[in-house]
């Protein structure tokens, strides 16, 4: 076991850890944002460059600590590792200084976009992003492509952070989707837009920190904060079949994969299960679901009080519409406090 | 005259030839290494040397060498940057279309040394001409038995293949270049794996410059410590300038590192002085990416010592007053330029040569383009110099690769230097619209 010091707070991990998985063992609240970073997805992370962290010693044996910055979710923690995040000004303006390059081409149109509420990108801007932007040019905009019939791919959105790619590389077989051009031209593609027939594409949607894919089922038909989550399953031959129903009264708006505090699915689904199962008949409700990610939303920094709204969290009596469905009052496991 | 290793015999008629280039003592490393020397001895010979990576980090190559992994069943490689594309470089060039066969003669002591039995050189594909000039060099080393199974019948076996580039900067990027020559995107790595570990398809790979790799010959054949004799301190050995820009004589020079920058500038046998008698503004000593240093800070450092052409001079007192020696190419500004409109054409290349992988160089390379243009169209306000040196900031050291440092640090050491004419600039257009 390596021993590693995070922000003060020290943590045992077998070889091979990452220091950003050694700090969201630590909790959320040490873990450094990551954009680009997916675990279950190989080679993810490296691009964002927003879980940069300071390593003010480098081991037990070379105690010497690193030149740059370095990207969490890609340097492996070594014995006796001290490592700043939070605690350090200087890294918080460099990574202030990355979420204004993300945001440099952003269009910031949140209030038309379906991804509002679950955005990663709206939430980092909130805790690390300056209050008004530097950047006095046009910005680049790009035509909208639909990848599939049920996927709609918004280029102008995009942060770059290759985790579709990753998806359509390791989850879908016949890879037709990947990065076209270079630099700021860079977007992502599927090559002269032919859709990436799989039964598991979908889950380009659950991994896009931001709302450059979208589930086209879903799109304009609510906000994400009206609706209500609940987990489900049912019988699938293609994935486990375990999954998240975000109602709005008895209908089902959309189906995504259950979600963690670092906003990462726990297990992917297929294709039927998210865009076909729309029925809540369809489904055996488990019950409500407990959002654990901190968003703009849910921590309610819109309240001049503070007060922590419940709209995630709301006893399984409220849902009238589906109280004849057999519901079983069992709260999701709090994925941290377990 | 100062030593000459490399352009030694550059201008011999037919030189190009493998029968001139033979008559001139060609292939002797080979023939030295393969048969009285083992892998190792080459490597040590190396280290002795001092020489160091001529590419533009100046990493030492010996100590390169021996961190290659030797996993046992598991093929190495040698693979020459050829990609030589930074803005005031081309050395590489000139070495290569002038003298081919010293290239390939290094590319077999080295790859005898690292125990590769491939290696592959990595041209920029607008060097067109180049790589058909190294095929054709390629193809008579095949013939005369320098290339192939059992070279000098010592066993040995290699085979070396060109790749023409597609035409990025970044694939000089030693991980973006693999990637490229594997068939991919040229995007750089993420680091480590270290090419030492896990290069060109996944086996351990060593990358070096077509200077680094042409200087192991003279190496071989005379030892590593007539090498490191030549030079001063750490800056050992030879390394060829490519100089360009306000000078009577541009062009490639091979120097004794240690030269004075006042030499090289002033003297007829290397540049000639500033042309049409002007005054030096300004010098970019190691080609874009490297600091540009005014007239009196590239003639003497800030402690008033003469500067010298060599890694540590150069580099003398840090970003506030030095330099870097870089790929050696070294563009010269006199009294009429732009320092200004000059790093507005840098901002413009790396801004087309970013690969977009991490953001802070994709946006932040196009944003400094941007706000420069603006500048240098009679739009800039004078907050636009802070908003610059704030941009250049936050993308140093926070990219994956080099590249990000590379677009940052031309617009530090313009602001440092010269801030003055970034505000008469404004100010001057400030009074045309008034």
């Amino acid at each position: 076991m390596l021993k590693v010091t995070i922000d003060g707070q020290t943590i045992e991990v077998p070889e091979g850890t990452t220091i950003l998985q050694a700090a969201r063992m630590l909790g959320p609240e040490v873990a450094p944002p990551a954009m680009c970073y997916y675990s279950t997805l190989e080679t993810s992370g490296g691009y964002c460059r927003t879980c940069i962290v300071k390593v003010t010693k480098g081991s037990e044996k070379d105690p010497r600590p690193m030149p740059k910055p370095v990207a969490s979710c890609r340097t492996m923690v070594m014995d006796g590792m001290e490592v700043q995040n939070k605690t350090s000004p200087e890294l918080l303006e460099a990574r202030k200084g990355v979420v204004e390059f993300l945001l440099a081409n952003h269009p910031l149109d949140c209030p038309v976009c379906d991804q509002a509420g679950e955005c990663h990108l709206q939430d980092l801007s909130f805790e690390h992003g300056a209050e008004s932007t530097r950047y006095e040019f046009e910005r680049r905009t790009f035509e909208k492509i639909d990848i599939g019939p049920n996927v709609q791919l918004h280029m102008t959105r995009c942060i770059l952070c290759y985790r579709c790619v990753k998806v359509a590389d390791q989850l879908t077989p016949g890879r037709s989707h990947g990065v076209l051009n270079r630099g700021d031209a860079s977007e992502i593609s599927t090559y002269i837009e032919k859709s990436i027939d799989n039964e598991f594409s979908g889950n380009v949607i659950d991994v896009c920190p931001v709302g450059a894919l979208t589930d086209k089922t879903f799109r304009f038909k609510n906000r994400v904060w009206f609706t209500k989550p609940m987990d489900a399953h049912r019988e699938c031959d293609k994935c486990s079949g375990k999954v998240a129903l975000w109602f709005k009264g008895a209908d089902v708006l959309r189906v995504t994969g259950r979600k963690d505090a670092f906003g990462e699915v726990e297990e992917f689904i297929c294709n039927t299960c998210r865009f076909e199962k729309k029925d809540a008949a369809d489904w055996k409700i488990e019950g409500p679901r407990v959002i654990d990610h901190k968003s703009v939303i849910s921590s309610n920094h819109y309240l001049a009080n503070n007060q922590v709204p419940d709209f995630a969290f709301r006893e399984v009596a409220d849902y009238k519409a589906i109280e004849d469905k057999p519901v079983q009052p069992v709260p999701a496991q709090n994925q941290l406090n377990n | 005259m100062s030593k000459k290793l490399l352009l030694k015999h550059d201008h011999e008629p037919g030189i190009q030839t493998y029968e001139v280039y033979r008559k001139h003592g060609g292939y002797a490393s080979v023939e030295k290494a393969l048969k009285t020397m083992t892998p190792e001895a080459v490597v040590e010979e190396v280290k002795k040397s001092g020489l160091r990576g001529r590419g533009g980090a100046g990493f030492p190559t010996g100590m390169k060498w021996s961190f290659l992994a030797k996993p046992e069943g598991v093929p190495r490689y040698l693979v020459c940057n050829a990609d030589e594309s930074e803005p005031g470089t081309f050395k590489d060039r000139y070495l290569m279309s002038r003298i081919p066969h010293y290239l390939i003669e290094g590319m077999i002591t080295s790859s005898f040394a690292l125990g590769a039995n491939t290696s592959y050189i990595y041209v920029r594909g607008e060097y067109y001409y180049v790589i058909a000039i190294l095929e054709k060099a390629i193809k008579e080393a095949y013939a005369a038995g320098w290339l192939g199974k059992n070279i000098l019948g010592t066993g040995f076996d290699h085979d070396m293949y060109v790749q023409p580039g597609g035409g990025a900067y970044i694939c000089g990027e030693e991980t973006a270049l693999l990637e490229s020559l594997e068939g991919k995107r040229g995007n750089p790595r993420i680091k480590p794996p270290f090419p030492a570990v896990k290069g060109l398809w996944g086996c351990p790979t060593v990358v070096n410059n077509v200077e680094t790799i042409a200087a192991v010959v003279p190496i071989v054949n005379d030892g590593g410590e007539a090498y490191a004799a030549i030079g001063i301190g750490k800056s050992t050995g030879t390394k060829l300038i490519s100089a360009s820009g306000h000078i009577n004589k541009p062009g490639v020079y091979e120097i004794e590192l240690g030269l004075p920058v006042e030499e090289f500038i002033n003297s007829d046998e290397y540049c000639g002085g500033v042309w049409k008698g002007r005054k030096l503004k300004a010098v970019v000593a190691g080609g874009s990416s490297v600091p540009v240093l005014p007239a009196d800070l590239i003639m003497k450092t800030a402690a008033g010592e003469p500067r010298l052409m060599s890694y540590e001079s150069l580099a003398d007192g840090g970003f506030a007053s030095g330099t870097m020696l870089g790929s050696g190419g070294f563009i010269v500004m006199d009294e009429t330029a732009s320092v200004v409109k000059n790093l507005w054409t840098f901002a413009r290349f790396y801004h087309h040569e970013s690969c977009g992988q991490c953001s802070p160089c994709r946006e932040g390379t196009g944003w400094m383009e941007k706000v420069l243009h603006k500048i240098v169209h009679g739009h800039g306000e004078m907050k636009d110099i802070d908003l610059l040196w704030d941009l250049q900031r936050k993308i140093e050291g926070n990219t994956i690769c080099p590249l990000g440092d590379a677009a940052a640090w031309p617009v530090a050491s313009a602001i440092r230097h010269f801030r003055s004419e970034f505000e008469e600039m404004i100010n001057s257009h400030a009074v045309e619209h008034a």
